[in-house]
């Protein structure tokens, strides 16, 4: 059976400023994510799939048909796969048992048997098909934009940041919902979104893209536990970036002392990543070195505080409820387990072009 | 193609003559007036407009509903039965002061309308966002409501704009020359057919130069309503102790805009009546009026679909043109429009000389921007997202069209066709010269009558007029309230 969805060499473009530079991605099946920042090319990569965009070069297939390549452009309307927008954008004038039938041929539109069956995929109540979607919460309105998409039984959705309208509590059972109705329906998904909590949590594969290419495509803990580049070990998971030296192919020093390496690496200078769990805060007095509280934020399971140690550097840390310290506090800081190390050495093949003690990222920290 | 018509008639009359006619003073004296009617009329109206929709639809006055058909009436009385009622109640409003008020008491409407109709669309989230901030009312309608509802707004004033230049009736009455009068003087006393384009010329001008000012203004800000959930109505602002003053002005506006000429129209009724009415006449140009006015609504709603479709979603200097040349023709007065179909069909089509259609053609060209302008406010609040979506899900174009779009903006096409219908209705000069021998509106009856100071003979046909336009600004008044708009929709 072939890929629900081949990307290969896509780049895409508005004059003067290229958007996607190069974009290989296979989606055999499942549910894809991709993750990255804002304004990295996520949005322009799904509608340039979904046929809104033509791409400058490189070809698409789904589900073994060529959609887009030289000289072949496949319509939207022809490519046979499910869109879901941001806010699911919902016919206003139609009810949902119309919404959810509107892309169906004519002679099913009528009968309520498959928008039926839609609602209770996504698992919505029947009661809600003659209602109209503003009578619909948030969380609703982007399920039954779901099932509108899987009623003609693509082969691939495409979601577009389907999460980010709904509020928290609302979020994470939508999310598990909408990939519970995925996998029933039997589609392959590609979800692109900016949490790389949901990402982590709801693909079997992510994808992370920054500036128009994707850094890394892998399962969910291979992306977490063995990024492939500095930048993926910053943006998914909470890792502070240190500069270093690999003293052999399994250690490394840095401002925190010597680490043990989880992949090998050769010896010389590295950045370290290191997890914010990975970094436990003790009182001033016991292992580790020292630093002082700068600044913590308390989420009822856990906090995350920024260290500063004396060099300067500022170190992510989660810590248990239990001993949340104060900022301004003396601690001293050490790390658990085994760290990931990059090579900063300048070698031919380095494309990453990130050097040494360039920007200790220290990524956002999520609700 | 009017404009066509306007250069080649110009071009005819030779460089030297036209400058030597444009430079008269009695031509200064007609571009004064008509540029100092313009400004005092457009900004009355805004005035006007503004402030009465924000009364009804963000404050807590009493009795909403009335208010709003008040602020909506004054589009049954057309311009120049306006004129009428007040020029035979008295001669002092054949002024300046007089022409301005006669004007803008019939033409706020066309802002006060569209201004309502984008308040009740608006997102209340964003004003009480503004609230929050700690701005006062007065401060967020500034800041916050009038930037989010201006294209409504420029709209209505564009149409004002657009009515002042043309304007002949009421004009006429009241006894002040605008280029407009000038040209249907030079047509109809000596018919110098290249001097009254000349001045036609100057006309189109002045269209441009508004269309410019409002392209300007409307810029290229998306307008596309972000945000999703059920929408909630509007918090009103407490008005307290000024609730009566606000009452008392809004009631002396319904009086002077309805009451006077209606009192006066009542009154030449009375008189009239005694002299005797021809009521098979009557009835037939009724019948006639009421015709022409649903065919030409039909013909320039439908027309206007595929324009306003370019100007939203294919924004280029093509659908541009297209869209702004559609407003070049409204500027013209209905009589160059007239001439030139006219001189058209008898040198192309002889054969459609003298016949409804090229009177409906008329009536498309005259009031298609009309259509273009109550539909356009609707569908540019449309998403675009929904057509993705409906793409994505297997409609082309067409479909798209069908089953998205237009169910969404039947809001629009039904103003749309009401508004132009309205206005077909109570068309004078392009009926005048287009309509087939034998062939009377209730407009034309009356100015016959009106023109001749037989005003009591006038009566009954400005109360046809009148009691037929109130279907159709009722339609246009319901249509703005969002309770109404599924039902219409479904």
């Amino acid at each position: 059976m072939s890929a629900a969805l081949e990307v290969r060499g896509l780049a895409v473009g508005y004059p003067g400023r290229p958007v996607l530079r190069g974009i290989d991605l296979t989606v055999a099946g499942g549910v894809t994510a991709v993750v990255g920042p804002s304004g990295c090319g996520k949005t322009t990569l799904l509608r340039t799939i979904a046929g809104f965009h033509a791409p400058d070069s490189g070809t698409i297939s789904i589900a073994g048909r060529d959609v887009a390549g030289p000289g072949r452009a496949v319509p939207a309307r022809s490519r046979g796969l499910g869109f879901v927008p941001q806010e699911g954008a919902l016919f206003p004038h139609l009810s949902v048992a119309a919404n959810v039938a509107f892309g169906l041929p004519r002679g099913e539109r009528r009968s309520l048997e498959r928008a039926r069956e839609l609602l209770a995929m996504v698992d919505l109540p029947v009661e809600l098909l003659d209602r109209y979607p503003r009578d619909l919460s948030g969380g609703q309105q982007q399920r039954v934009a779901l099932a509108r998409a899987l009623a003609p039984r693509p082969a691939l959705v495409l979601l577009d940041e389907p999460f980010s309208s709904l509020d928290a509590g609302l979020r994470e059972g939508t999310g598990r919902a909408v990939v519970a109705a995925l996998r029933s329906a039997g589609a392959s998904a590609l979800i692109v979104t900016h949490d790389q909590g949901e990402a982590l949590s709801l693909a079997d594969q992510v994808a992370v893209m920054i500036e128009g290419r994707f850094l890394q495509v892998s399962a969910p803990a291979q992306v977490y536990l063995a990024p492939a580049d500095p930048r993926v070990a910053s943006f998914i998971g909470h890792a502070t970036l240190l500069p270093g030296v690999a003293t052999s192919r399994a250690a490394a020093t840095c401002a925190l002392g010597a680490l043990p390496l989880r992949t090998a690496v050769a010896p010389g200078p590295v950045e370290v990543a290191v997890r914010a769990e990975q970094v436990q805060v003790h009182r001033a007095g016991g292992l580790g070195v020292e630093g002082v509280v700068e600044d913590v934020s308390f989420y009822g399971h856990d906090a995350a505080a920024t260290v500063r140690l004396h060099g300067g550097e500022r170190i992510a840390a989660r810590i248990p409820a239990t001993g949340v310290p104060e900022s301004g506090v003396r601690v001293r800081v050490e790390v658990l387990g085994e760290v990931v190390a990059f090579s900063t050495a300048p070698t031919p093949t380095d494309e990453t072009g990130l050097s040494a003690g360039e920007g200790t990222m220290v990524p956002e920290a999520t609700a | 193609m009017p404009l066509g018509y306007v250069l080649v008639t110009t071009a005819q009359l030779g460089a030297g003559e036209a400058a030597a006619f444009l430079w008269r003073p009695r031509v200064g004296e007609l571009l004064w007036n008509t540029v100092r009617l313009l400004v005092t009329g457009v900004a009355c109206c805004l005035l006007i407009g503004l402030a009465g929709a924000w009364v009804v639809e963000r404050t807590d006055l009493r009795g909403r509903g009335w208010w709003h058909a008040l602020m909506c009436a004054p589009l049954a009385v057309p311009a120049f039965v306006n004129g009428y009622g007040w020029v035979s109640t008295t001669h002092a409003v054949q002024s300046f002061a007089g022409a301005v008020m006669v004007t803008t008491l019939s033409y706020f409407p066309f802002v006060y309308l569209p201004t309502v109709a984008a308040m009740r669309r608006l997102d209340p989230a964003v004003e009480e966002v503004a609230t929050s901030l700690g701005h006062g009312p007065w401060r967020v309608f500034w800041w916050v409501t009038l930037p989010a509802i201006s294209p409504a707004v420029l709209g209505g004033a564009l149409l004002v704009g657009l009515h002042l230049l043309a304007e002949y009736g009421a004009l006429q009455l009241l006894n002040y020359p605008t280029l407009t009068t000038a040209i249907l003087q030079q047509y109809a006393t000596v018919f110098n057919g290249p001097a009254a384009t000349l001045l036609a010329l100057v006309l189109v001008l002045f269209c441009l130069l508004l269309l410019l000012l409002e392209h300007l203004l409307r810029g290229r800000r998306p307008l596309a309503r972000v945000g999703s959930g059920a929408s909630r109505s509007a918090v009103c602002v407490p008005l307290g102790r000024h609730r009566h003053t606000v009452a008392i002005a809004l009631a002396l506006l319904a009086v002077w805009s309805l009451a006077v000429p209606l009192v006066s129209l009542v009154r030449w009724l009375v008189k009239g009546t005694s002299a005797g009415i021809d009521v098979a006449e009557l009835i037939g140009a009724i019948g006639t009026t009421l015709g022409l006015g649903a065919a030409g609504g039909l013909l320039a709603t439908v027309t206007a679909v595929p324009v306003v479709w370019l100007a939203v979603r294919h924004r280029s200097a093509l659908s541009m043109f297209v869209e702004r040349s559609v407003y070049t023709a409204s500027a013209m007065p209905g009589i160059v429009i007239g001439l030139a179909l006219v001189t058209i069909s008898i040198r192309v089509m002889p054969s459609l000389y003298q016949t409804v259609v090229v009177l409906l053609v008329g009536y498309t060209v005259l009031f298609l921007p009309r259509a273009v302008v109550s539909l356009r406010g609707t569908v540019e609040l449309i998403p675009a997202s929904l057509d993705d979506v409906a793409r994505s899900l297997g409609c082309r174009g067409s479909e798209v069209m069908r089953r998205v779009t237009l169910p969404l903006a039947l809001p629009g096409l039904a103003a749309a066709t009401a508004l132009v219908a309205l206005a077909v209705s109570t068309e004078l000069t392009a009926t005048l010269l287009l309509a087939p021998t034998g062939t009377d509106t209730l407009a034309t009856k009356f100015w016959s009558d009106a023109s001749s100071v037989a005003y009591g003979a006038a009566a009954p046909y400005a109360l046809a007029l009148i009691i037929l336009s109130i279907p159709a600004t009722w339609l246009l008044g319901r249509l703005s309230t969002p309770g109404d708009r599924t039902e219409v929709a479904r």
